[in-house]
């Protein structure tokens, strides 16, 4: 009786405890509260930190906190307010109108006007940011009064809504910067912004502290009183710390795949790997379509059956990616999975490669080409060896290269390279971050991130060119439909997966991924459960 | 008369010696492929050829490698190390806010190994062939042939993860303390592993270097004079091996004390050290070329300042040598 009264205790006990738990649960979710020290991990140290004159990652994640835009984005890219508050397109996609926010002030405390918006779009951007200058060149920007900004464009340009981000088009201070070397203010290491967040200080090799703007815009935002960017070197060292709960915040490449798994099975920790759609990167093997054998279409299609790229998610990015069908993420509206599909198939693979009249040799080979690897660490090593092996698998002997970041960059720039192994971010809309890599045009010997494997496609080029400017969305998908179709029926790039940057955090940090720009928007809504 | 010859012909062979290793470092340095250009526009995830030629015009890499050989040789005589390609700041700046944070890494390391490995050395040698000479050298040589960084994460794995005694990493706690004793004692704890992990290398080569030594100088006829004597063998282990057998470890200290500056790149990765290792590190990856050269040209400025030292030191411990060099 008693061991069955205990039994009956305990069940009542459990229920219990868990109905306070949903109370607690349901009580904490709303209650917002103010406080609190986020650290986070950030690698390597940038080399400063206002965007635009540098746009290196880990510039991104603490000065997106202190400088703003003029809108952000939601997970499917969607435009959100910012400093603008509403905004308005013309129906012949050449005006944009933004209505400013009236009570935003700079850091130090002078009034944010038009005129700085002005100046940061016509002025700063268009000489400073490599990436985000050849959109603003098009545009006319002019200011009616002091909180009415118009953008004039002579042509519509698909991608206009999407750079009105912090990392496209951040606003900066005019009363700082006018009439100055941009790249060498002193202000540089000690900017001024509108953002949720202020500059303190910045300890070299150690960390970047933010404070809370107590005079941010949006009433009792920010939630946090400080951030800690903490410089660790050794992503053993960075496991740990997260580990430990002396950093609350990891992400992008800054924890090893391998450890992200065992992480994500803590009961302390959160992993998520939404929060990337923004930049959407995906991982390729670039062939050099200048050289042989890679100039023939058969070759470059044998390679793709000869790759199981369900191996490659799965053994080497650890379930960490999606296999990529083609140059246009899945997370972009502008995506189609109706594209011709490559299974791993050994033997369609040989028969491309015996139709070409590529016979093995005595050994078996069919022929010999070098792979130069992506040096960013272990995981990308695996890659180029299972490369290596899987096309051993159909006679096509593949020699190992390496070099450093810098060599890396310097051969493939100089289209010096059989094959590479890369990923790059395809940007909010596939004219910013997709055409580069395929149109004719951008075939620019010596610079990174052009064209290098020299593809070159007429119809590609028309197809990007007229999408870029067609005002009317249905239109541009079907362009961008057409062009997926046409760059995978030609494997104009060996696509891999689409890698997810997954962001770890602690399981009391709330909020920080809440929109398309995810680790990298402006945390004014980020705080701590207590 | 000879401390003044001996200045002046120091000072003009370390005049000699610091020009050569910077052009020697300026043209090793270019040998290695990559374009610094490149590089920051790849962090930048850009390709903008305006931007790449931006870079090498703010810089003059643009113009022939002799003529920036010459324009860097004349910057360097007169203390001008240029400005970082990356963040456009004075590379003295970055590195002397560097320096502190290296010196005391370092300063502590070798203090530590300099107080241990001679002790256990002595003590090897004095117990030598029994079973606690065997540990000794046992354990010397496993810290002088593990990689350094393996040692640091050895370390990290028993005294911060399983006992927790310890931080991982870094110099100053994450929650800043308040009062210069507590936050003295902050940075105390932080250097504890970085230093230990440094120091055992060199306490391994002091350990084998002072044994060998001391073994050797016990044979010699004025050692068995002292023993006939009838002195305990404390008194002529210390008195009489002990000094003699310093001069080796005095010559290898004064070599240690070189690489105060440039050796610690590898414990300032593990331990996120914010020193000029680390510095040096990153800027090779870069091609930072102005940075790197700096840090070359002050590890140099300490190896020859140290050689000099050394010199002295040993003319004061044994003056039959260098009397006519």
């Amino acid at each position: 009786m008693k061991l069955k009264f205990t039994w009956i205790g305990r069940l009542v006990g459990r229920f219990l405890s868990i109905c306070a738990l949903a109370i607690i649960g349901v009580s904490g979710a709303s209650a917002q509260q103010r406080g609190g020290t986020l650290n986070s991990t950030l690698w390597p140290e940038p080399p400063g930190i206002v965007i635009g004159i540098h746009l290196n990652a880990p510039t991104l994640l603490p000065s997106t906190k202190i400088f703003e835009g003029l809108l952000t984005y939601d997970f499917q890219l969607n435009p959100q307010p910012m400093l603008a508050e509403t905004w308005k397109v013309s129906d012949d996609g050449l005006t944009y109108t933004f209505n400013l926010r009236h009570n935003v002030k700079w850091h130090d405390g002078k009034p944010f006007t038009s005129k700085d918006v002005v100046f940061s779009l016509s002025k700063f951007i268009p000489e400073v940011h490599p990436r985000s200058k050849p959109t603003f060149q098009r545009a006319e920007v002019t200011a009616p009064d002091d909180f009415t900004v118009v953008i004039k464009l002579k042509e519509p340009y698909g991608p206009m809504i999407r750079s009105f981000d912090a990392i496209s088009a951040p606003i900066v201070p005019a009363h700082i910067y006018e009439g100055t070397n941009f790249k060498d203010n002193p202000a540089n290491r000690h900017p001024t912004g509108t953002g949720p967040f202020k500059f303190d200080e910045w300890k070299s090799g150690q960390y970047i502290h933010l404070v809370r703007n107590n005079d941010y815009y949006l009433q009792g935002k920010p939630y946090l009183d400080d951030i800690y960017y903490r410089f660790i070197p050794d992503s053993a060292s960075r496991a740990l710390a997260l580990e430990q709960g002396e950093v609350q915040l990891a992400t992008q490449n800054d924890i090893e795949l391998v450890d992200v798994a065992r992480l994500a099975k803590l009961s302390t920790l959160d992993v998520t790997t939404k929060g990337w759609e923004w930049g959407a990167p995906i991982s390729w093997l670039e062939m050099n379509l200048r050289r042989k054998p890679f100039n023939d279409v058969r070759f470059r299609k044998a390679v793709m059956y000869a790759l199981d790229r369900n191996f490659i998610r799965n053994s080497i990015f650890f379930g960490v990616a999606s296999p990529a069908t083609g140059p246009i993420h899945s997370s972009s509206p502008f995506y189609t999975s109706d594209v011709q599909a490559y299974p791993h198939d050994v033997a369609k693979a040989k028969a491309l490669l015996d139709e070409m009249g590529l016979k093995p040799d005595g050994d078996g080979v069919r022929v010999k080409i070098g792979l130069l690897g992506l040096p960013y660490g272990e995981l990308w090593d695996r890659l180029s060896q299972y490369i290596k092996q899987a096309l051993g698998q159909v006679g096509v002997e593949v020699t190992i290269q390496t070099a450093d970041v810098a060599g890396w960059g310097n051969r493939i720039a100089n289209w010096d390279v059989d094959m590479s192994t890369t990923y790059l971010t395809t940007l909010s809309d596939p004219a910013l971050g997709v055409a580069r890599s395929y149109i004719t045009e951008n075939q620019k010997k010596g610079v990174l991130f052009t064209n290098t494997a020299g593809y070159s496609n007429p119809e590609v080029d028309k197809l990007f060119a007229d999408a870029a400017k067609e005002p009317d969305q249905g239109k541009r998908k079907a362009m961008y439909a057409k062009v997926q179709k046409t760059l995978v029926d030609d494997v104009a790039l060996g696509w891999l997966v689409e890698l997810q940057w997954p962001t770890i955090t602690s399981k009391k940090l709330k909020n920080v991924v809440r929109n398309g720009l995810g680790p990298n928007d402006n945390f004014s809504d980020v705080y701590f459960e207590k | 008369m000879w401390p003044l010859g001996f200045a002046v012909r120091w000072l003009v062979k370390a005049v000699m010696v610091v020009l050569a290793i910077t052009v020697l470092n300026f043209v090793l340095v270019r040998l290695s492929p990559g374009d610094p250009a490149v590089v920051m526009a790849g962090e930048a995830g850009a390709g903008d050829a305006q931007f790449l030629e931006q870079v090498r015009k703010d810089f003059q890499l643009d113009q022939p490698l002799a003529i920036q050989l010459l324009t860097y040789v004349k910057k360097v005589v007169t203390l001008d190390l240029g400005r970082s390609y990356r963040s456009r700041r004075a590379v003295a700046d970055m590195l002397f806010e560097r320096l502190p944070a290296t010196l005391l890494l370092t300063g502590a390391a070798y203090l530590f190994a300099l107080i241990i490995g001679p002790l256990l050395g002595a003590l090897a040698a004095m117990r030598a062939h029994t079973v606690m000479d065997s540990a000794l050298m046992v354990a010397a040589l496993v810290f002088y042939a593990t990689p350094i960084f393996w040692v640091g994460l050895i370390l990290i794995l028993f005294f911060s993860v399983n006992l927790g005694w310890l931080p991982a990493f870094g110099m100053y706690s994450m929650i800043q303390v308040k009062g210069v004793w507590a936050q003295t004692a902050d940075v105390l704890k932080h250097l504890a592993l970085p230093a230990v992990t440094l120091g055992l290398f060199y306490v391994a080569v002091y350990v084998r270097l002072t044994r060998a030594s001391m073994l050797e100088t016990a044979n010699l006829e004025y050692v068995k004079t002292a023993r006939a004597k009838g002195l305990p063998e404390w008194r002529v282990a210390t008195a009489h091996i002990l000094r003699t057998a310093l001069i080796p470890i005095i010559t290898f200290a004064g070599l240690q004390a070189g690489h105060l500056v440039g050796g610690a790149i590898v414990v300032e990765t593990v331990f996120a050290w914010p020193g000029i290792g680390r510095l040096a590190f990153d800027a090779l990856f870069q091609r930072d070329y102005n940075v790197l050269l700096g840090v070359f040209l002050l590890s140099a400025l300490m190896v020859v300042f140290f050689n000099m030292l050394t010199d002295i030191a040993v003319r004061i411990a044994d003056p039959r040598v260098g009397g006519r060099a």
